[in-house]
């Protein structure tokens, strides 16, 4: 909402800066977004009258003028289509400087002196009409200052009015906060009660008495729509950034900014038999006054006569009805519509106007007989007509209710943290409209009917705090109960997780929870995700089930940008659809690619391979388990290679992935072949246990390595199992030390060294204790895989 | 004999005093002192000797020895010590080149951000709890008061997966959901990502908010405007002017935008607080009894403060970042600046 500064102070005027006033407004609720001029800077223009016009001797469009500015007049050279003699004109005189930075000096134009310019509106920057001179008033005192005669020294004040405060979307309002807020009274223009020149009315059938609970119309006759709006109303349209556009809409527009109250005239002559307020038919259509066509649901209100839809209600007129250069007789609505009724309505239709911004926040209820009165006055001045008695249709019953609530004093303490004086609440509250009847612990207080945020006593007391200033009141510090907090102990989080991979050397990363359809199906084909039905893009249009798309878009990103050695992570939700529910669990996923370690002088430069990633999961499980707790067994993923993929489970329950980028996928990514992955779900990752204190055994460890020769397909999972079930107690602790194929060995077959590091709790092993193990381990080998032992 | 051992002697010195190394050394004490040592037999021939003389040059040869003894313990030493000292300057490194392994990675600017607030506030007591971001319409608007076709939606700008499903467009629901099932005092913060249908220099499609709530009997207005003025002069380690403005947010009444003094020109005006001196970085707000009323909670009983924040906004303050989007490039030359 944006309004003139000079047209406020008409109606109170405290004595304060345009800057105070700006802060005070602010620090009341209605932020002001911006202050600019009424119009640009520009001086030495004054009220010119033509007094004789002659062709230019030597330019066919070019003029030769007589221009009274007070004293003698002066010869001006003008090329504007409309001068003419009689006609009042701003004139810039010599030494004026116009907008721009123009100068206005002596000249000579095609060899005729001119002293001076006279301007359109544009050249003054009141509005983009270049047709021609801007024609003022016959009454314009010559001489005057163009400035101080349309008050142009005037500051324009847009104030971004929150959802609630559709009472401020007016003069009256702002008005009435100023007052507010400086405890002064404010002056409203009178509104007197017109006696009808005759008994012309139009029939008017409310049908939707809940939608519009208050309906007026009046027929006025005879109206003169050639004539021109007043130069002052026009100012406080334009300051208020609404264009002229002609008399009747200009009268209605300087209500809806004057008291907020839209309004529509129709062409009386366009109307068949009768005004009908009711729903449209579904598929009812109407041509709107811009001239788009739309075609309604059944859930829009529409004013409608015998044959056809004349208007959305409360949004914008149909084209068919309005005023047109040929209306001679109008019917002046002026309505209130429920908010309920307009909601959304706009929005669903593409519209967003002056009118249904006001009805979807609240028009008062109240104001219609006096509204329409004030534009009938303002019509027949300026237009003339004769104005029948208006016609009320009010259902009482579906009005808004002004409920009393009822105010505690004690309850203004406890919300506000302030007692404030009874003096001092009523004060602000009668002022805002409020009125008040005192009982013993506070109030019972009636809102007023522009008030459509108030219904609560928590309502009021916004309004006190906000009046009385939110910085005046305390800053407390809340004194609560100082209560111990469970600490669980054995539970891993994100920020171990996080400092695990962060020392590692991921940077962390935080990709788009939406991402591109195809790459979701080319890397996770295996779960279904949801779409979104309004996405901003296709690129980010279904909801992620895997961290992997993402991350490898970051890494392409990256590797673009010159940046070889790529490791992220990314901690976030997945969002998985299931048959009969929609998964949203975290999961930790990370990406690494490039040398295994920076760049460093004494260090040869590797690629990272599976192993390496594995060594960053592993101390990842670690910040919970033990690693023997945890499981990696080959298996397949779509997005990873064959043959270097590991499923980790925990117990039997899925933890993630991890492995090597499937090649079909790095080609298609444009990424390095040795690009690794992994991914775990938060949850199974996060439980672990206390720790519990075992024995250190007093008594020497011995290792023993043996090399087994057996076939390749044997993981060292399934042997390492092996070893540990036959070695029996003894067995503390083995290691895989070496592998081995190639020359020396059989193919199809492997070498795997395994080191068996061997203890007892109670005594010193013996040379026999050890070689029954080695034995036991040497058969169940055998027996499992036919392995044999390597010489 | 006394000439003979002192040449010996003079030429015992001069082979000690030449020695290069300890292995020549041990060769000198050899020649002179071994087994077979010059001195040595010099002592083997006392035996023939007349006792008198024998005692005589018993101890000149004793003499003698102490003397080659002495000389080869410090020609030792000194030896040992250049040996030392050469092995040291022959393992002399280059000090200053850069160590080997893994450099430490580090933490998106905006985690860093939600931990710092987290981490202020459970000073306080406040606990973290989540919720899930794809969220129904009754949690996301009905339940903290934004009815369908409320004003206050189309400020939102929502996504969609169907008429009742929505991608979260604040944090705000997770506080009726910890209300729902549990019973004041409240002291709860909610972190997450939010996702509004706006893309353009200053909007990114999905930006991350941190939740307040705290609930208890008597929450004041005042208490509110305290812990927030505590928060954010910390937060910016900073004694920054605050300043709270009245504001509308359907779950809070009344409600309030907090500014703070522009952190980038101390409150005199420039760019980014667009000459005003002050940054909006906060909404908050007694919570409004409709959404204590939908979340079951006795609203004469209890009273209770909400507030919510950008991360993204903070951040960008707190580090100087002067483009939102960067947080979602995931640049490394970006996220390598904040370790």
């Amino acid at each position: 909402m944006k309004f003139s500064e000079n047209w406020l102070r008409e109606w109170v005027d405290p004595k304060i800066s345009t800057e105070e006033l700006v802060a005070q407004l602010t620090m009341a609720g209605l932020e002001v977004d911006g202050v600019e001029p009424a119009a640009s800077s520009f001086s030495g223009v004054v009220i010119g009258e033509v007094l004789d016009v002659q062709p230019h001797p030597d330019a066919d469009k070019l003029r030769v003028c007589k221009v009274s500015v007070g004293g003698e007049p002066l010869q001006i050279v003008c090329g504007a289509p409309n001068v003419s003699i009689g006609m009042k004109v701003p004139a810039a005189v010599v030494g004026a400087v116009l907008p721009g930075d123009l100068k206005i000096k002596k000249a000579k134009l095609r060899g005729v002196e001119s002293s001076g310019m006279l301007c359109s509106a544009r050249e003054l920057g009141l509005a983009d009409d270049h047709a021609g001179l801007m024609a003022l008033p016959a009454a314009a005192p010559v001489g005057e200052d163009i400035r101080a005669y349309l008050d142009l020294d005037d500051a324009l004040i847009e104030v971004d009015l929150t959802p609630n405060r559709g009472d401020c979307l007016g003069m009256a309002g702002i008005a009435r906060e100023v007052g507010v807020l400086n405890r002064i009274t404010i002056t409203a223009p009178t509104i007197a009660a017109l006696q009808p020149g005759s008994q012309d009315q139009f029939p008017i059938h409310i049908h939707a008495t809940e939608a519009c609970p208050r309906y007026l119309g009046r027929v006025i006759r005879g109206v003169n729509v050639k004539a021109a709006t007043p130069l002052w109303m026009q100012e406080k349209l334009r300051r208020g950034g609404l264009r002229s556009l002609g008399p009747v809409v200009d009268v209605t527009n300087y209500l809806l900014l004057e008291f907020g109250q839209p309004m529509h005239a129709f062409d009386l002559a366009r109307l068949d038999r009768h005004i009908e307020v009711r729903y449209a038919k579904t598929g009812e259509r109407i041509r709107l006054l811009d001239g788009r066509e739309m075609v309604l649901d059944s859930e829009t209100l529409v004013i409608a006569d015998a044959t056809s839809v004349l208007a959305i209600a409360g949004i914008m007129g149909g084209e068919q009805s309005g005023v047109s250069p040929t209306t001679q007789d109008l019917f002046l609505e002026c309505a209130f519509f429920s908010p309920e009724s307009i909601a959304g309505r706009a929005r669903r239709y593409g519209l967003q106007t002056d009118s249904s911004y006001r009805f979807e926040r609240g028009v008062d209820f109240q104001q219609q007989q006096q509204m329409i009165e004030r534009a009938t006055a303002l019509l027949l001045d300026i237009v003339g007509g004769v104005a029948g008695p208006i016609s009320e249709h009010t259902d009482q019953n579906s009005l808004p209710a002004c409920a009393p609530i009822h105010l505690r004093r004690k309850r203004i303490q406890r919300l506000l943290g302030i007692e404030l004086p009874d003096t001092e609440v009523e004060d602000i509250l009668k002022r805002l409209g409020v009125a008040l009847t005192a009982v013993d612990d506070g109030w019972n207080a009636i809102p007023p009917s522009y008030r459509f945020d108030m219904s609560l006593e928590a309502d009021l007391i916004e309004d006190i705090g906000r009046i009385y200033g939110y910085n005046r009141l305390p800053s407390l510090r809340p004194k609560a109960a100082m209560q111990g907090m469970p600490m669980p102990e054995a539970q891993a989080s994100v920020k171990d997780w996080r400092d695990v991979l962060v020392q590692r050397g991921y940077q962390e990363a935080i990709t788009y929870s939406f991402i591109e359809p195809k790459l979701q199906q080319m890397v996770d084909p295996g779960h279904a995700s949801v779409a979104l039905a309004n996405p901003i893009s296709s690129e980010m249009s279904v909801m992620r089930t895997s961290l992997w798309p993402g991350l490898l878009k970051a890494a392409q990103y990256n590797l673009n940008r010159q940046q070889a050695r790529v490791r992220l992570f990314e901690y976030g939700l997945n969002y998985i659809k299931q048959p009969n529910e929609l998964l949203q669990e975290y999961y930790l996923g990370g990406l690494v690619c490039g040398s295994r370690t920076p760049e460093q002088w004494d260090t040869p430069q590797v690629d990272v391979d599976f192993f390496d990633m594995k060594s960053d999961v592993e101390a990842l499980l670690a910040t919970v388990a033990d690693s023997r707790e945890f499981t990696f067994s080959p298996d397949r993923h779509a997005s990873l290679h064959p043959g270097q993929t590991a499923r980790i489970l925990r117990a039997d329950v899925h933890v993630g992935w991890l492995g090597k980028v499937h090649p079909e996928l790095v080609a298609a990514l444009e990424l390095p072949e040795d690009t690794f992955l992994f991914e775990l779900a938060a949850g199974p990752l996060s439980q672990g246990e206390i720790a519990h204190f075992q024995n250190i055994s007093k008594f020497p460890v011995i290792r023993r390595d043996l090399a087994f020769i057996l076939p390749q397909a044997i993981i060292s999972a399934e042997i390492c199992d092996a070893v540990r079930q036959s070695a029996g107690s003894l067995l503390q602790d083995l290691t895989v030390f070496d592998l081995y194929q190639g020359k020396a060995i059989e193919s199809g077959l492997k070498s795997i060294a395994l080191g068996l590091i061997l203890q007892d709790s109670s005594r010193t092993l013996t040379e026999q204790d050890v070689e029954t193990v080695l034995v036991q381990v040497q058969a169940a080998l055998n027996a499992k895989f036919g392995a044999t032992l390597r010489e | 004999m006394q000439e003979q051992i002192e040449q010996l002697v003079g030429e015992a010195e001069r082979a000690i005093a030449a020695a290069a190394d300890l292995k020549k050394l041990d060769d000198v004490r050899v020649h002179y002192l071994g087994k077979k040592g010059l001195l040595t037999e010099q002592l083997k021939q006392l035996g023939q000797m007349e006792p008198e003389a024998r005692k005589t040059a018993g101890q000149i040869i004793n003499i003698a020895k102490q003397k080659l003894q002495t000389w080869l313990d410090a020609r030792r030493e000194s030896l040992e010590q250049a040996g030392m000292t050469r092995r040291l300057e022959e393992q002399t490194i280059d000090v200053t080149l850069p160590g080997r392994g893994e450099q430490p990675g580090g933490l998106h600017p905006v985690t860093k951000t939600l931990m710092r607030i987290e981490a202020l506030f459970a000073q306080l007591g406040f606990e973290t709890a989540q919720g899930p971001e794809i969220e129904d319409d009754y949690h996301n608007f009905e339940a903290l008061n934004i009815p369908a076709h409320h004003p206050a939606r189309a400020m939102h700008d929502t996504f969609y997966f169907d008429a009742h499903t929505v991608l979260r467009t604040h944090t705000s629901p997770v506080q009726i959901r910890i209300m729902e099932n549990r019973e004041p005092p409240l002291r709860i913060m909610a972190p997450g990502r939010v996702y509004r249908c706006d893309s353009d220099l200053t909007h990114t499609p999905m930006f991350h908010q941190v939740e307040g709530l705290y609930v208890n009997t008597d929450v004041s207005f005042a208490e509110l405007k305290g812990v927030l003025d505590d928060f954010l002069r910390n937060f910016f380690e900073r004694d920054l002017a605050v300043r709270f403005r009245p504001s509308y947010f359907p779950f809070t009444e009344p409600s309030a935008e907090v500014d703070i003094e522009c952190v980038i020109c101390s409150g005199k005006g420039c760019r980014v607080c667009k000459q005003s001196g002050w940054l909006e970085v906060l909404g908050c707000g007694m919570v409004h009894p409709k959404v204590f009323e939908n979340a079951g909670i006795d609203n004469e009983k209890y009273t209770g403060f909400a507030f919510g924040m950008g991360v993204e906004r903070l951040a960008m303050l707190r580090y100087g970042v002067n483009d939102l989007r960067l947080f979602f490039e995931n640049d490394l030359r970006f996220l390598r600046q904040f370790r």
